[in-house]
């Protein structure tokens, strides 16, 4: 290797842990989270940023990990679908059917569980613009909206 | 997969970024500033682009400034597109912004990316040219600040030392009457196919255009033809088409008829909100 | 929907493998972590047709970590399911544009890739054939100069040398002559899309290692790991039982990971550096570009009436855009062309059925094998022909809607319980949607125009005669039960419904039974794949014969503890019981393990279930008349979109979506609904905006799902559902099975809808803004 620092020992608190690993700087939080810390929950879909399966929360903000160098996370409370504790998201996607294969699904509840901390006012027009965010296969997406809107009733 | 490798510095103040990126240029290495990044990410892995170096601008304060100051509103350039929709400091913007990919996505875009990056359609300058905002550009010349006009072109004329650390818009022009309206191929999570955005500051119609042709602009020619409101709104949006200062866009996302089509439409819808709302 | 007497049957259960997928711990393929494992990376074509003049390995082999580099010399030898005509890695010339021409292996998936980037291809142009019916003609270049010499794998398929025709399927029933001469009113119909993607959001992915043994060991996120395993078999000459195929959970399918593809390259790459573990995963330009896609097609439809509005001929041409390899798209044209009237009782129809090589991606089965792509050219030829009688669409479908006595384009007598109940499907959604002649087409207040458009659907499995499933039943100490399937979960929650199954054959509460998720070829027994909505049946039907066996098992060790015959017992609530005194009886716990006496003598040893099933009486189509048996049934249905379209910029929204399905007894209602929902979603995004775009050298302009545009969840209409349920004499609980119906007819239904709506024909797909406004320049309503 030519003589430039091309990749760091880093530290991010992942699911509020610490976690001391040894990154390429062009190495992005999905390869990450997923190859070096084991957080399979953490979907790859499309690397490009289009498609949300890939979403976690970075100081509670949903950002798709296939879009953000693991050195950017530095400094940052990331949370990966493995450190969802508030179970009431994943509780109402299971009683609305809004899962079949499952590989959209962390993507979704967790950019789901942004929207209901962060806009718990939110309106039909604040979920569409926040859910239009993933992609999901499957469902129709019905299903999913009903859970959010549902968990956003009871809020109120 | 990024198959690349680079160099990743995250300075803390604008002269430190000046002097890694003079260090690393004076070492020949490809050096970039980065902000979002998200165009830097999908571009290197595809193998478009191959950094050597990247100086990430987000921990420089300045960059991460969003606030209404002395007349001003004064937006840093790595300020996300989120935060900028949903703080209306400047209706306009945030509503132009909003429409820029999804939400997900504008948490990671930044305005700053939006201006300088290489995908064209740079929607987030319209409101800015239509205020005649400022720029606060930061380079191995020192701090300048320039006016927006002065660095648009077909592309952004940005030395290749020089970033953007702010935006500067005279808060008098988020309170004229706006209107905006982007079309897309079909679904609305997708580039414009045209985009434009207005204002009418004492009672002048402003209006610049995105997605029309290869670069966003604004052009007197333009504005003085939607102002001359004894013609048909019909009549206007022709001659507009004969101003346009490139041949319209002819790509898969639409052909250059149905271009022409959907700017016509966009102009009278514009005409027809604006010059309703006068009478 | 009556539930009848079922405990288990016709509820809706939650789904078995939900709180996994919930909290995201569900592993898929490509999240079997290994350490040492090697990765593997594509270089894929950047042209659509060109002869290969030299590949240039140097840059790539000095990346370090690269352990060894294929390329299409390294196994030159066509591979295909029906017809062998694809090399695993492009040989001599490259079809399509994303052909996989040479396969990097490394270290790591960076150095792979980094190799990838670095090999240089030397092409020589070829001109290339950019559509179905071009290939069709006589001085198009041919893309397979072999065609003749290439093994057909399967029966039935028909490719023609030295033309690009990869299969021809005839159908000629009746006498069509008679049938023009009986049209009071004929009618001419054409439409034509390209092809487009299944995009799953899980990526096909596949990992290949050969044990020191010779065994091989491939895990892949496939629909049929016994296919896969047949086929490695096949063309690499390794004896069935040294193959294990694992599947995991798969993150959605439709159709796309049916096809093997990545499973012969992981193998070769394995092979490549001794046998070692070597992991495959497309990105997603891959996914969309190199692997193969859903097909295209170009159709015309004719049709002949009565003045009433009676059907009397049919003469249908389908050229479908196979690609540049015939893989499934052979057996597409050939299950378009079993079904090629949509369901319609007539007398006299012709039909040729061509699956088309051309320079697109190769085409494989997508969720309706044929079927979504027939019924919008048939669908819009029945709107055109009820606009030309002057007739309600609705009313003239239910005139000539099929029935029992009636007979399909292939001649297979339909009865009670072979087909579904079309009519009653288009009463309810006549129903459902308040459709009347007036509320067709309405004006709404600020100058929208408001149209509803209905297809009718129906499809058969064009499964091979020798399709056939397996189960076994393994008991736990517990007295609960393990079912063990190669049913494949791919989202659809078939292994939910074969749980309910056996739950209420064997009268058990649910959660006693644990259905084993991942698929192993090895353990598992035989399936031929999770495919062509058949699996409720086909599996079911195992499942039962295994409950059975097992329930005469439980007896028989029953009978002994109870001192009386089998014949007086009974199985359930987890006990065996003495049926005239339910009260005298012993828990399964106490027998499945055997039955220990209080001295400690045990007898009858384990109760293992086992049990399979064959479709059949299935027969391979006639090559000149199409006469056969393509499949044991029919489930139909009928679709219907209400549209809000703006007349000033042509734009349109989907307001409604309603399906009414005749697919036997439901089994799991709520699943059923979302398996409709999603259905109809996919079909409409499908129908108003999915599709490759290519310049005129074949290049895909948009291999992203940022370009690939995909519907969104703030533009999805309000969906309507309902049930028809006409038993299926022997499926399970009278089960047909649905998993492709809903996107069926959207096409159709939506192309009806805008066309009224507009006042002007719309043939081609997706229904974009754009192409409105370019079929209405003419003029239009």
């Amino acid at each position: 290797m030519e003589n430039i620092e091309t990749g760091q020992l880093i530290k991010l608190t992942v699911n509020e842990q610490s976690k001391e690993i040894y990154v390429r700087n062009s190495e992005t939080l999905l390869h990450t989270l997923r190859e070096k810390l084991g957080l399979m929950g953490v979907k790859p879909g499309c690397y490009n940023g289009d498609c949300g399966s890939c979403t976690v929360l970075i100081d509670g903000i949903p950002i798709n990990a296939c879009h953000i160098l693991s050195v950017e996370a530095v400094g940052y409370q990331i949370m990966t679908i493995e450190g969802l504790k508030d179970q009431t998201i994943p509780e109402e996607f299971i009683k609305n059917w809004a899962i079949q294969c499952g590989y959209c699904t962390p993507g979704f509840i967790l950019n789901s569980y942004a929207l209901v901390q962060n806009n718990p006012d939110a309106d039909d027009a604040a979920i569409d613009e926040w859910l239009e965010s993933n992609i999901c296969r499957c469902t129709g997406y019905q299903e999913i909206k009903e859970s959010v809107k549902n968990i956003l009733n009871v809020k109120r | 997969m990024i198959p690349i490798d680079f160099e990743y510095h995250r300075p803390k103040a604008i002269t430190d970024a000046i002097k890694i990126y003079q260090a690393l240029t004076a070492d020949n290495k490809d050096t970039v500033y980065y902000g979002g990044g998200t165009e830097l990410i999908s571009r290197s892995r595809l193998n478009e682009i191959t950094p050597q170096a990247i100086i990430d601008l987000k921990n420089i304060p300045e960059c991460n400034t969003f606030k209404r100051e002395a007349g001003q509103i004064v937006i840093g350039s790595t300020v996300s597109l989120t935060a900028i929709a949903d703080t209306p400091l400047f209706p306009l913007l945030s509503n132009v912004v909003r429409s820029i990919a999804f939400r997900t996505a504008r948490n990671k875009i930044t305005i700053g990316g939006n201006l300088a990056g290489d995908t064209f359609y740079r929607e987030a300058i319209l409101p800015l040219l239509l205020s005649d905002s400022k720029v606060v550009l930061a380079g191995g010349k020192g701090i300048r600040q320039v006016e927006i006009h002065e660095i648009v072109g077909k592309g952004m004329k940005l030395a290749k030392d020089e970033f953007i650390v702010q935006i500067l818009i005279n808060e008098k022009y988020t309170k004229y009457p706006y209107f905006n309206h982007k079309t897309t191929k079909q679904s609305k999570v997708n580039y414009p196919i045209v985009s434009l955005a207005s204002i009418k500051v004492d009672d002048r119609i402003r209006i610049a255009f995105s997605g029309v042709c290869p670069f966003p602009f604004r052009l007197r020619e333009i504005e003085d033809i939607m102002n001359n409101s004894a013609e048909s709104p019909g009549e206007r949006a022709r001659k507009v088409i004969d101003l346009l200062p490139s041949a319209i866009l002819n790509d898969m996302h639409a052909s250059r008829e149905y271009r022409e089509f959907v700017l016509k439409q966009s102009l009278c819808k514009l005409l027809e909100h604006v010059e309703r709302r006068v009478s | 929907m009556n539930s009848n007497n079922f405990s288990v049957v016709g509820k809706s259960v939650p789904r078995v493998d939900i709180a996994d997928k919930a909290s995201g711990r569900t592993k898929y393929t490509n999240d079997l972590s290994s350490p040492g494992m090697l990765h593997a990376k594509l270089h894929i074509s950047d042209r659509a047709h060109a002869m290969i003049h030299s590949i240039n390995l140097k840059k790539a082999w000095e990346v370090s970590g690269v352990r060894a580099i294929i390329t299409g010399e390294s196994f030159p030898f066509p591979v295909g399911p029906l017809l062998a005509d694809r090399p695993p890695l492009a040989l001599k010339k490259v079809r399509y544009f994303g052909e996989p021409i040479a396969l990097v292996v490394a270290d790591t998936e960076q150095q792979a890739k980094k190799a990838a980037m670095l090999i240089e291809v030397v092409y020589e142009d070829l001109p290339v054939v950019n559509s179905p019916s071009e290939a069709l003609k006589s001085d198009t270049p041919l893309i397979h100069e072999d065609l003749g010499s290439y093994k057909v794998q399967v029966k039935g398929v028909y490719p023609v040398p030295n033309t690009n025709i990869a299969n021809l399927t005839k159908i000629r029933k009746g006498n069509l002559e008679a049938g023009w001469k009986n049209s009071d009113v004929k009618i001419d119909s054409k439409v034509s899309f390209g092809p487009s993607d299944h995009a799953a959001l899980e990526t096909r992915s596949a990992r290949a290692e050969i044990k020191p043994s010779g065994h091989v060991i491939v895990h892949t996120a496939s629909q049929g790991p016994f296919y896969v395993r047949k086929l490695l078999s096949q063309f690499f000459h390794i004896k069935p039982g040294m193959i294990t195929v694992h599947t995991p959970a798969v993150g959605g399918a439709f159709g796309g990971k049916g096809a093997v593809q990545l499973e012969f390259l992981a193998y070769l790459a394995s092979r490549a550096v001794g046998g070692k573990l070597v992991n495959l995963q497309n990105s997603r330009e891959e996914d969309l570009m190199a692997s193969p896609v859903h097909i295209g097609l170009e159709a015309r439809v004719k049709l002949g009436a009565t003045q009433e509005g009676k059907l009397q001929a049919a003469e249908i041409e389908y050229l479908f855009d196979g690609g540049a390899y015939s893989d499934t798209g052979a057996g597409i044209s050939k299950a378009a062309a079993s079904d090629c009237t949509g369901p319609y009782s007539i007398e006299n129809v012709y039909c040729d059925s061509y699956c088309m090589y051309t320079n697109h991606p190769y085409a494989t089965s997508f969720r309706g094998f044929g079927h979504p792509e027939l019924t919008f050219a048939i669908e819009r030829a029945m709107d055109k022909l009820a606009e030309k009688l002057n007739m309600d669409p609705l009313e003239l479908r239910l005139l000539n809607a099929i029935k029992p006595g009636d007979t399909t384009p292939t001649q297979v007598h339909l009865n009670a319980s072979n087909i579904g109940d079309i009519s009653a499907c288009l009463l309810r959604m006549k129903e459902m949607l308040n459709w009347n002649p007036d509320t067709q087409i309405m004006k709404t207040e600020d100058g929208k125009i408001r149209a509803k458009g209905i297809s009718c659907l129906w499809k058969t499995s064009s499964t091979p005669p020798n399709a056939t499933a397996g189960a076994v039943l393994t008991f736990n100490t517990d007295g609960s039960v393990n079912l063990s399937c190669a049913a494949i979960e791919v989202g659809q929650g078939t292994k939910t419904v074969l749980a309910q199954i056996l739950a209420e054959k064997m009268k058990m509460a649910m959660k006693d039974i644990h259905v084993k998720l991942e698929v192993n070829t090895h353990h598992d027994p035989h399936q031929w794949k999770t495919v062509a909505s058949s699996t409720t049946y086909i599996a079911g039907r195992a499942v039962m014969a295994a409950a059975d066996d097992a329930i005469t098992q439980l007896k028989k060790i029953g009978a002994v503890a109870l001192k009386c015959l089998p014949d007086d017992l009974e199985v359930g609530n987890s006990r065996v019981y003495v049926k005239d005194s339910p009260e005298y009886g012993v828990k399964i716990t106490d027998l499945a393990v055997g039955y220990k006496y209080p001295d400690g003598n045990t007898v009858g040893g384990l109760v293992l279930g086992e049990g399979s099933y064959n479709v059949r009486h299935l027969t391979p189509l006639d090559p000149e008349t199409g006469f056969g048996k393509p499949g044991p049934q029919w489930a139909v249905g009928v679709q219907a979109v209400e549209v809000e379209f703006n007349p000033e910029d042509f734009t349109y929204r989907v307001l409604k979506s309603a399906t009414v399905l005749d697919a036997g007894k439901v089994i799991n209602p709520q699943a059923a609904i979302g398996q409709m929902r999603g259905g109809m979603y996919m079909g409409l995004s499908w129908a108003s905006r999915e599709s490759f775009i290519f310049d005129g050298h074949g290049k895909i302009l948009n291999p992203q799902l940022r370009t690939y545009d995909i519907l969104r969840s703030s533009e999805i209409p309000e969906y309507l559902v309902d049930f028809v349920e006409t038993p299926l004499v022997d499926g399970p609980y009278g089960a047909r099975g649905m998993g492709e119906y809903g996107v069926i007819g959207m096409a159709g239904a939506l192309g009806n809808a805008l066309a009224k709506a507009c006042g002007t024909d719309l043939y081609q797909l997706p229904l974009t803004h754009e192409r409105i406004w370019g079929s209405m320049k003419g003029g239009g309503r």
